[in-house]
């Protein structure tokens, strides 16, 4: 586990983009910082399951998903309060992760990477068939989710710094649950299942609780998402955003949770910068990738552990 | 004197292969309980069964008298069966008191608790030191112990095992693998365990389980070919003619 350093000097990045004199950028400014945000939190919550615990899912783009369609579906119902927003956004991954974790933890190595991702791929489908959120051609977003009335999801400040508030959040309860018992037995399943079961731990139990918690996360991640664009659709939840989230956590470093904020932070801006310049942009971004998985051991977040 | 673990009728097959016929044996409390045999006789077999890596195909194991024949490891555990694996197993990416602590915890079936800092858990670190002392490595207590030696790494595996203040240990051959210069000091740690939970000790080490065993369960091709205090088993005609050969 790392330091408070790399933690805080990101927090404060994140809290001085707002302050920075842009003039006409300051806009453009803060909506990238909240993306980068929003892809932080489902991949720091990613990194719960995947660094720490060792589950590579293939799916993690699914609870994220359905946080965006608990939002649509509210809207089509003409509900934009907050707290039925998240209350069915956190019940829908919540069961989502129990059923799927339940039958997925049974599996082991790329087994479990394959179950995860066909679960994932059914979410997928099965949001792109229903017809009152618009099939496959997605579900324009009617209101903005809104909390006691308040406008904490529009455009602008309010959405960064809501964006803000959640990655804090979410960083904060994934690294003090790693620090817990439950967290440790997480971590020790990892390294040795064989000497931890015999020490009283449950495999699929920790596992189970494991993927509870960083699916109700991701779905947190998905609501802000639908909030942003102002629209839903099935591509949220398809297996490239999956890969993409672990793109971010092996880039930034598994297990560190802060690696997987500078890991969404390259990413998102990578994608951004490069395809500024040409729309093949995957192009370039695939050799850096490998160059990085060669030659960043633990990630961005192992680098700045060996600092100096 | 009182019984802790039971063991009753225990067969298990490989396909064709016996590993395991009928055996049955019984620890009592305090007790530590050898058993021996050729390479290929059952024995790690054995106590894979007995803690639930395995399952056995007929019999019974019972720990104070109840029934875990079917439980899983994870359950056996924390009802106070604890164990050390053959090839040693711990936790190299935590130090060795955090390897310590989370076996007090997970033992107690504290392990799933989802809040209070795990390190600030001060009766596990208590007993987690205690055993560390006891195993004559507290100085070592805050290093990680995939960077401990591999004799290191055996008394801490001993150390995890007695901090759960289990009712049974099974150590199956605590000293393989350990050098001639660390054997010494192993034996004598675990003759200082001697008294505090029953052990069912499967060593190769001849001069190991004669200094430390009350008494010995021979097996031969996965059945009991004697059976009793170390003397009766020392002189037993069977015994020999397994060990052919072997300077017993």
């Amino acid at each position: 586990m790392t330091g408070w350093r790399l933690p805080l000097g990101m927090l404060v990045v994140f809290a001085a983009i707002p302050l920075l004199p842009l003039g006409h950028d300051s806009g453009y400014a803060m909506l990238l910082g909240a993306r980068i945000m929003v892809f932080a939190t489902a991949a720091v919550s990613l990194d719960l399951i995947l660094g720490a615990g060792g589950l590579v899912s293939f799916g993690h783009a699914a609870p994220l998903l359905l946080g965006a369609y608990a939002v649509a579906a509210l809207d089509k119902a003409g509900v934009d309060g907050a707290l039925p927003v998240l209350a069915l956004a956190l019940a829908l991954a919540g069961i989502y992760a129990l059923l799927t974790g339940a039958v997925a933890l049974r599996t082991r190595g790329v087994n479990f990477i394959m179950i995860t991702l066909a679960f994932a791929q059914m979410v997928y489908f099965a949001t792109g068939s229903i017809p009152d959120y618009g099939g496959t051609d997605g579900y324009p977003l009617g209101e903005r989710t809104r909390l006691f009335g308040l406008k904490v999801l529009h455009d602008g400040l309010p959405f960064y710094l809501s964006a803000l508030a959640v990655l804090v959040a979410s960083y904060l309860v994934c690294r003090a649950l790693l620090a817990t018992p439950f967290g440790r037995s997480l971590v020790a399943l990892r390294q040795n299942e064989q000497r931890a079961r015999a020490m009283g731990i449950d495999p699929l139990r920790v596992r189970l609780g494991a993927m509870v918690v960083a699916s109700l996360i991701a779905s947190l991640a998905g609501v802000l998402l639908a909030n942003e664009s102002d629209f839903i659709s099935p591509a949220y939840g398809a297996w490239q955003r999956s890969a993409e989230l672990m793109v971010m956590v092996l880039l930034g470093g598994a297990g560190s949770l802060s690696g997987a904020v500078l890991g969404a932070g390259v990413v998102v801006l990578l994608e951004e910068g490069l395809g500024r310049f040409t729309q093949h942009w995957p192009l370039i971004f695939g050799p850096v990738l490998v160059l990085a998985a060669l030659g960043l051991r633990g990630g961005l977040a192992g680098m700045w552990a060996r600092r100096g | 004197m009182a019984e802790v673990l039971h063991v009753e009728g225990l067969s298990k097959t490989f396909g064709a292969l016996w590993v395991t016929r009928e055996v049955s044996l019984t620890l009592a409390a305090g007790e530590v309980h050898a058993v021996i045999g050729p390479n290929g006789a059952g024995k790690t077999t054995l106590i894979h069964q007995i803690s639930g890596v395995l399952l056995p195909d007929r019999g019974r194991i019972s720990l104070r008298g109840r029934d875990i024949t079917r439980a899983r490891p994870e359950a056996r555990a924390r009802a106070g069966l604890a164990r050390s694996f053959q090839i040693t197993s711990v936790l190299p990416e935590f130090s060795v008191l955090e390897n310590v602590a989370l076996s007090v915890q997970a033992h107690a079936g504290r392990a799933m608790r989802p809040w209070g800092r795990a390190g600030r858990d001060r009766e596990a670190n208590a007993r987690g030191m205690a055993a560390l002392e006891r195993m004559q490595m507290a100085d070592r207590a805050h290093r990680p112990a995939g960077t401990l030696s591999h004799g290191e790494k055996r008394q801490l595996e001993l150390a995890m095992a007695i901090a759960a203040d289990p009712l049974v240990m099974l150590l199956d051959e605590p000293l393989a693998g350990a050098g001639p210069e660390e054997v010494p000091r192993l034996i004598s740690l675990l003759r200082a365990m001697k008294g505090g939970p029953a052990i069912l000790l499967v060593e190769h080490d001849m001069e190991a389980v004669f200094a430390l065993a009350d008494r010995i369960t021979v097996l031969a091709e996965g059945r009991v070919i004697a059976s009793g205090r170390p003397d009766a088993v020392r002189g037993d005609e069977a015994v020999r003619a397994a060990y052919l050969g072997e300077d017993f």
